[in-house]
């Protein structure tokens, strides 16, 4: 197992190193620049402009320099938020993203799980109807209608909770309620679904049959048995989903003013900051390459029939 | 073994949990007592610092941290004293003197005339490559030269006769050159600071500044906050005892905020037209015409929009009244005019609605009801609101003149680069004024403007403006604009104005004192209080 992980670990130097070369050169050739202005700069300002982020130097000593400074964990200084390094946005902006993603992805796995379980123990009968076609809703409504109505309800109507902001302002924790929620509904949804179904095709396996048979009892069969072969299909989806659920939010960060880094991940591109694209590229790319690596390692564990040996 | 992992995985949610809680910092300061306003501000800062900013968002920011010469009255937004106490001007108007008052920077040091001089000469430093630089380096003798590495220091007009008097020369008579001087590039920079901790002089922990309030905390992309300078020299009229600015670039998001009474003053502006309906009606909304024009590019490198004949059909054949009422329908001004109204001058009439002639001009032009006109594209950046005008556009001059146009949205930087290369044929553009003068707007189509994308160029225009330039203040110069203005819009029809855009703001004046809507959306602090 270890010797599987340093291998897995030695590969993510070239897969990012493919990611930040092709991300690179890919953002130079979109029209316009960091420096684009609707007021026109002189040339000479601009050329001023130009020197003093090194823009000014030939495209592949600029890549050669922004490599040498990423290998020092110098990710540059960003083009648009002047006042700050792309170190500081990401390190300000990333704990953010995580704390509403770890909630969200919480919350869906609890939820998920249990309704998954329960619709499968209860197979067509009304439980799993309602909790099926809830998760069905769930995950054929976008976020962006379910924030805003969810706004209104328990903000604008009922007046439960604040419309917007983050846990260290004045509102403190109320605050994550609403964006974790609705970001974690489509998870929720699709955890519970994949539960549903896992459990259920367990139910039907040999081994399930033999513990029976041994005359265990009903719970231990279920949770010692069947959850644990039925949790396979949702532990190698939930690496992705994490990767999702933390760099996806940008829509629930937008409408609930959460300070995460999917804000800058958007509005860098928009604002050709490069220094700040490649950073939030770095970080998501890393993010789902070592998900992808947890999760293999996870199912060594859960499945016995897998060995990296 | 379940159990064992589980516990683990729970072990380490809850770790980066705490760890996240930590760096983010839920330790806060108490709020001190008194009367805090919280500003919805648009979007994020790029910057604090006076020689990187540019626009409304950081502006505001701006106007609570630093003070300079002189600052904008708050109904009119001509110049009142603020450093300086007075100004007089010399006989031929080029040389002012100002007598400035005995200020310090928030850290005790003074603010004296040397302050000024060193600070304008590092804004327009070229190595500073501050974008704003080109406002002083306009009107200083000497300054553009200076800015654009030709010339040393020595040679631009600054001088300091004495610890508070300062004498600046200027290119010409310059008539808005005071007014002009309210903006942020004319600010006072605490050079001692930026010596002695180089560009992180703006954080809050090393900032100093000589407005009505200094810098507490700055979260990015959660908030600005400010607290009073206690060593402003005006500070007996500062009643906030905390300014919060939010950064929401999401209206809807902005709007509810304010709403559900988390915001003082929403100061996002435009309002989708699915909200404006609702916020039309509330008393809090406060809308005033804007020192901004929102008008149309024709490029006159193209072969049919070179003819006058049918620039001037395309503009005559656009009811820009009907565009106002039933479609932008937030009050903007129909005016047929370029510049905004504003003291001391009346806009141009500009070209009139007239399907009759423009039918006639196209005719003469070759294409009689619009046969054999070639298909144009209109390019717009993709916003809602300039959407939704282009294609009123589209479709009054297909019912009026038969002609078709392609209409095509692209995003922010790629929609500039396009414009500013002269690649288009027709393109949307505005203008929001820095300054109360006529020149601000019409200089944008000089021939040697950086701003004229669709390269106007009229040696009668420019030498009008040149005179403009050279004359002091009064009648005969306000005259010679606007002749300039009519010749541009009545004879070369050189572009389409569409209207004149109107601040919008939400603020419920019953209960915050001191805040009025202006021509130039500026507000200044001091004096914003709670109706008792």
């Amino acid at each position: 197992m270890g010797k599987f992980i340093v291998k897995r670990l030695l590969e993510l130097i070239p897969t990012m190193f493919v990611i930040v070369t092709l991300s690179f050169f890919m953002i130079r050739l979109a029209p316009g620049g960091p420096f684009s202005s609707e007021r026109k700069v002189s040339p000479e300002i601009m050329a001023n402009l130009q020197h003093k982020y090194h823009m000014d130097e030939p495209l592949g000593m600029q890549y050669l320099r922004y490599l040498g400074d990423m290998l020092h964990g110098d990710l540059g200084p960003s083009f648009k938020n002047k006042d700050f390094t792309v170190n500081q946005l990401i390190g300000a902006s990333m704990p953010n993203s995580l704390i509403l993603g770890v909630t969200a992805l919480a919350i869906a796995v609890l939820f998920g799980i249990s309704f998954g379980l329960l619709s499968a123990v209860c197979q067509n009968t009304w439980v799993d109807y309602t909790t099926m076609s809830a998760a069905s809703i769930g995950l054929s409504v976008p976020l962006f209608v379910v924030g805003p109505v969810a706004v209104l309800v328990f903000a604008l109507r009922l007046r439960w909770l604040p419309t917007s902001g983050w846990i260290n302002g004045r509102q403190g924790w109320k605050t994550i309620i609403m964006p974790a929620m609705t970001l974690a509904l489509p998870y929720f949804s699709s955890i519970a679904r994949l539960t549903r179904a896992s459990v259920l095709e367990t139910l039907r396996s040999d081994y399930i049959r033999t513990a029976r048979a041994k005359g265990l009892k009903n719970s231990v069969v279920m949770v010692k048995h069947v959850l644990r072969g039925a949790l396979l299909p949702v532990v190698s989806y939930l690496g992705p989903a994490f990767a999702g659920i933390v760099t996806g939010s940008v829509v629930i960060e937008q409408i609930f003013l959460v300070p995460g880094i999917g804000n800058f991940f958007v509005k860098s591109a928009l604002n050709r900051d490069y220094t700040l694209i490649l950073g939030t590229v770095v970080v998501y790319s890393a993010i789902l390459v070592v998900m992808n690596l947890i999760v293999d390692v996870l199912y060594g564990i859960l499945d016995p029939r897998i060995s990296y040996e | 073994m379940e159990a064992y992992w589980m516990k683990k995985l729970f072990l380490a949610a809850a770790g980066v949990l705490s760890a996240a809680l930590l760096v983010t910092g839920c330790g806060k300061k108490a709020a001190s007592k008194g009367t805090e306003m919280v500003i919805e501000n648009g979007a994020e800062p790029q910057s604090i610092d006076p020689t990187q900013i540019q626009g409304n968002v950081e502006q505001r920011i701006n106007a609570a941290l630093f003070e300079g010469l002189v600052t904008t009255d708050p109904k009119t937004c001509v110049a009142v004293p603020a450093v300086a106490e007075s100004w007089d001007r010399s006989a031929d108007g080029s040389v002012i003197t100002f007598h400035l008052r005995k200020t310090t920077w928030s850290d005790g040091t003074p603010v004296t005339a040397q302050t000024f001089v060193d600070s304008w000469l590092y804004f327009m430093a070229p190595s500073t490559a501050a974008v704003y630089a080109y406002m002083p380096a306009m009107v200083i003798k000497g300054a553009a030269d200076y800015n654009a590495g030709k010339a040393d220091a020595g040679k631009v007009g600054l001088r300091a006769i004495d610890d508070y008097t300062l004498e600046v020369t200027l290119v010409g008579p310059v008539p808005y050159a005071v007014d002009m001087m309210t903006h942020y590039s004319f600010d006072p920079l605490p050079m001692h600071a930026i010596k002695k901790f180089g560009k992180a002089w703006i954080k809050p922990e090393n900032f100093v500044g000589n407005g009505p309030f200094v810098l507490e905390s700055w979260v990015p992309q959660q908030k600005v906050t400010v607290v009073p300078n206690e060593k402003y020299w005006n500070k007996q009229n500062v009643f906030l005892s905390r300014i919060t600015f939010l950064p929401i670039d999401d209206m809807t998001t902005a709007y509810n905020k304010y709403k559900n009474g988390e915001v003082d003053w929403n100061a996002t502006d435009t309002f989708p037209f699915d909200m404006l309906n609702e916020v039309k009606l509330r008393d809090d909304y406060q809308v005033y015409p804007n020192l901004a024009s929102y008008y149309l590019e024709f490029n006159l490198n193209n072969k049919t929009l070179k003819d006058v004949r049918v620039r001037k059909a395309l503009t005559e054949s656009l009811d820009t009244k009907e565009l106002v009422e039933k479609v932008t329908q937030g009050g903007q001004l129909a005016t047929g005019a370029f510049v905004p109204q504003m003291a001391g001058y009346t806009p141009a009439d500009g070209v009139k609605f007239d399907v009759v002639d423009a039918k006639k001009l196209l005719a003469e032009a070759g294409y009689p009801d619009g046969k054999g006109f070639p298909k144009l594209t209109y390019i717009y950046n993709t916003s809602e609101q300039h959407k939704k005008i282009a294609e009123w556009t589209q479709q009054q001059w297909k019912k009026n003149l038969g002609i078709d146009m392609d209409l095509q949205n692209m995003e922010w930087a790629t929609f500039l680069a396009k414009r500013q290369a002269n690649d288009f044929e027709i393109a949307r553009d505005g203008w929001i004024g820095d300054y109360q003068d006529p020149s601000n707007f019409l200089e944008l189509l000089k021939s040697d403007s950086g701003n004229n994308d669709g390269r106007y160029n009229n040696p009668d225009y420019d030498a009008l403006l040149e005179k403009a330039s050279k004359m002091p203040a009064g009648t005969e110069r306000m005259q010679v604009l606007r002749d300039a203005e009519t010749m541009m819009l009545d004879r070369d029809a050189a572009v389409i104005p569409m209207y004149i855009y109107v601040t919008q703001n939400l603020i419920d004046l019953d209960k915050w004192e001191g805040w009025y809507p202006n021509t130039l959306d500026l507000h200044p602090y001091t004096g914003l209080k709670l109706k008792k």
